[in-house]
């Protein structure tokens, strides 16, 4: 599981049996400080609550088509929580905070 | 299975129900000296883990799913222990 940022949503026109009516976002992965990290992603929204702004945890692989359902579709990116809160320590080689 | 530092945690009110009351713990990546690789990741707490300790990740969905001892759950990374030492 991965933090991202959603950019943006797509609407596709026409998709494979199992994925009618799921909303797909464009997700920014970012890194543990919320910078941006990576080229953007099409995931499928597990939640079907996420939009444009949000901060988001997302899956890749195999546990990204687990979060639909039925869950046996062609997706490898997929929205899985939406974020509250997020806190980052500054900790430094032997573990011990700054 | 993979080594990494606690930095961090997240927390969501909105996911997915096999998330629900569990801890998501944000791990950096460590290579074999201890030192970061550069990469993260977001596991699930099953020990107790908390901020700056070494721990031990299991990275592969279905061992994780089978600890979880729940079948379709989108979880791929958990913690599996907290390590004292590496030689």
């Amino acid at each position: 599981m991965k933090l991202g940022k959603v950019i943006g949503t797509l609407v596709p026109a026409v998709v494979y049996e199992g994925l009618e009516g799921v909303p797909f976002l464009w997700v920014q992965p970012l890194s543990p400080q919320l910078d941006p990290k990576g080229k953007p992603v099409v995931c499928a929204d597990g939640t079907r609550m996420a939009g444009p702004g949000e901060l988001v945890t997302f899956e890749a692989s195999r546990e990204a088509a687990l979060t639909l359902d039925p869950w046996f579709v062609p997706v490898d990116h997929a929205v899985v929580g939406i974020v509250d809160t997020h806190r980052i320590e500054d900790i430094d080689k032997k573990g011990k905070k700054k | 299975m993979k080594i990494g530092r606690i930095i961090g945690e997240v927390t969501s009110t909105i996911n997915h129900p096999a998330y629900d009351n569990r801890k998501q713990l944000i791990v950096d990546l460590l290579t074999s000296s201890g030192e970061s690789s550069g990469d993260y990741l977001i596991a699930l707490d099953l020990v107790g883990a908390g901020s700056g300790e070494t721990v031990l990740i299991l990275d592969e969905g279905n061992s994780a799913r089978q600890i979880l001892n729940m079948e379709n759950a989108p979880i791929r990374s958990v913690i599996a222990g907290i390590i004292d030492q590496i030689n």
